[in-house]
């Protein structure tokens, strides 16, 4: 008697799990890999990014337009509200995302089924990858692959880890005669010796916008906003008048801190 | 077969190459194909051979591609266009070289020589790994200002391109860690030990003339702590005491960002120097007598200038125009004439 009532009550509570559509996920079984979605939607201040079209006001008062947009995304790892971390593998976890290119904006990896609050990604791409043998650097670390743009430094061997360039009164005229401002960030830290190491570890808290539940059978999207205002309106206003071409100095670092805030989780799509 | 009838034979296998000295037409069958050797008195070699065993047929896919023009934008530049394996593989007669369109470097074109023990590569350390290097050049606006993706296609759509990848590698795939592989194994064989000083210290026969030998001195107590025996560099980077020229180039500074290393430069071998003027990361001096004038009375005092170029607070290293004259005898018996003819590493090989 005792186990038919059980029963029913189980049926019940399967029942109604089932039809639940608000985000209420079966169970999640550890040892199933799903796959899980990051979407890089880049965004500047409060409008849509919109290549060589679009005009934006940085905080110094500088008009200017986007003509390039690319970054790498690489070490993804998600944790669970009790502290589970799964670290994807390494060679599992390089991304190039450009605004030219839809679809390099959903970053897809493979993680256990469960419920992760937090997310975490470099923003660059760490010193291990960067000395990796060749025959290891495929996909997007290959230096003839989706590199014509040069997301690679030969000169100074190394990735570079955030581009941005565009048009801007405010920027001077170069030899080529545009008005041209052009950030290049990159720098692991040195092989030999070491040096600037502009890679910057981004962490995401998904509790207030969306816990994650990674299923199998369905696709979970993590919805980040990536505001590229922040790159000139971060701790340190960057004026493209004063520095219309950041590559290799010092003064990459502070661009590179002011990446560090670009991401904010704007929801989840379970 | 007795012993004597052994003998005999041997005998004949000597004397039978001498008598096909009459015939202009035959030349000697190259020697078998040993792969990378360490010689003997040098260190093991700095670059991983376990990752890229050199075999015959790579070494050969790697000399054809560093002599394909195709790598350039516009098929007219290849590595041995700057890289003359008649001047020790630099570019002899130019300070710095020209590239496609005839645009201009910066810096004087270095030797593809000995690579396997180098450390880095470049003037300023930039590359730090052979199996990376091409890619610079290749990408460079001045040098073939090609893309690596570009050039891939262009192999991969000429003949016998295909053919040779899948020969070395088992099938005609043709990707970047392929083709850098291929260009690995014919550089890394690119050694040169076969000089005058080779054969001194191997005892193979040659003696130093006493010139030579208190050059030799010379150089030890005075030269050998940067120019380091037997590869005669330490693979360090110096500022040995250059004004800066008129376009400033701060050398390692821009790979470090480190101010201690402005106008810091690789310490070059001294290998094959008859072959390789002008001289100096800039090219120039022209001649090796204006080198060691450099040393003797023209290095100037800078913040990172290297302490071993100051005696008691001054720059330079003491010389007299004797001891110039006897250092340089020394330095021509770095000169290795096998190397710079050596039909395995020339373009008329293929």
């Amino acid at each position: 008697m005792y186990c038919t009532r059980m029963i029913y009550i189980l049926l019940i509570v399967a029942t109604f799990t089932a039809c639940k559509k608000d985000g209420t996920a079966p169970a999640a079984d550890s040892n199933v890999k799903a796959t899980l979605s990051i979407q890089f939607d880049n965004i500047v201040g409060d409008k849509n990014l919109q290549l060589n079209t679009g005009v934006y006001k940085n905080a110094a008062g500088e008009s200017f337009q986007v003509s390039r947009l690319k970054y790498f995304i690489t070490n993804i790892s998600v944790k669970t509200a009790a502290g589970k971390e799964y670290i994807v593998p390494k060679d599992s976890s390089y991304f190039l995302v450009s605004e030219e290119d839809a679809a390099s904006q959903f970053v897809k990896v493979r993680v256990p089924e469960g419920e992760y609050t937090s997310l975490s990604f470099i923003l660059g791409v760490d010193s291990l990858s960067s000395v990796m043998e060749v025959s290891k650097r495929t996909g997007v670390l290959d230096p003839s692959a989706g590199m014509d743009d040069g997301m690679y430094w030969g000169w100074n061997m190394g990735y570079i880890f955030f581009k941005m360039e565009g048009i801007s009164d405010a920027a001077p005229v170069d030899p080529s005669g545009q008005h041209k401002f052009r950030y290049h960030i990159g720098g692991f830290g040195g092989y030999s010796a070491p040096t600037l190491n502009n890679n910057r570890t981004i962490r995401v808290d998904l509790t207030a916008a969306g816990v994650a539940k990674v299923r199998s059978g369905r696709e979970t999207n993590i919805h980040l906003m990536v505001d590229v205002l922040k790159m000139f309106n971060g701790s340190t206003q960057v004026s493209i008048a004063a520095n219309p071409t950041v590559m290799f100095g010092d003064f990459s670092a502070k661009i590179a801190d002011n990446n560090a805030q670009l991401f904010r989780h704007d929801h989840t799509e379970n | 077969m007795n012993i004597l009838q052994w003998m005999i034979f041997c005998c004949l296998g000597i004397l039978l190459p001498g008598c096909s000295k009459d015939d202009p037409v035959k030349d000697p069958p190259p020697p078998p194909f040993t792969g990378f050797e360490v010689p003997a008195g040098f260190p093991a070699a700095a670059y991983k051979l376990a990752n890229n065993n050199v075999t015959a047929e790579g070494f050969e896919l790697g000399r054809k591609l560093f002599y394909e023009p195709r790598l350039s934008r516009n098929n007219t530049i290849s590595c041995g266009s700057c890289h003359l394996q008649s001047a020790a593989f630099t570019h002899h007669g130019h300070d710095v070289s020209h590239g496609i369109d005839d645009r201009l470097g910066s810096r004087n074109s270095p030797p593809i020589m000995n690579l396997a023990w180098n450390t880095t590569f470049m003037w300023d350390g930039g590359v730090f790994d052979l199996d990376l290097q091409p890619v610079v050049p290749i990408t460079n606006f001045v040098e073939m200002d090609e893309t690596m993706g570009n050039v891939l296609i262009k192999l991969r759509n000429t003949n016998p391109y295909p053919a040779l990848f899948k020969k070395v590698f088992g099938s005609e795939e043709i990707t970047t860690a392929r083709m850098m592989k291929a260009m690995s194994q014919f550089m890394v064989m690119v050694v040169s030990d076969q000089s005058k000083y080779d054969s001194v210290m191997r005892k193979q026969g040659p003696t130093f003339t006493p010139e030579e030998q208190k050059g030799y001195a010379l150089f030890q107590q005075k030269c050998n702590s940067c120019h380091t025996e037997p590869l005669f560099t330490d693979h360090s980077f110096r500022n040995n005491g250059l004004t800066p020229g008129p376009n400033n180039d701060e050398g390692r500074y821009p790979i470090t960002l480190n101010p201690a290393d402005r106008y810091k430069f690789k310490v070059p071998s001294l290998r094959n120097l008859a072959y390789t003027a002008p001289y100096m990361h800039d090219g120039r001096l022209y001649s090796l007598s204006g080198v060691l004038q450099h040393y003797a009375a023209e290095v100037t005092d800078m913040p990172t200038l290297d302490p071993l170029l100051k005696t008691n607070g001054k720059p330079g290293i003491a010389l007299t125009a004797e001891e110039q004259q006897q250092l340089l005898a020394f330095l021509n018996t770095l000169n290795d004439r096998q190397f710079i003819r050596d039909k395995r590493f020339s373009e008329e090989a293929q």
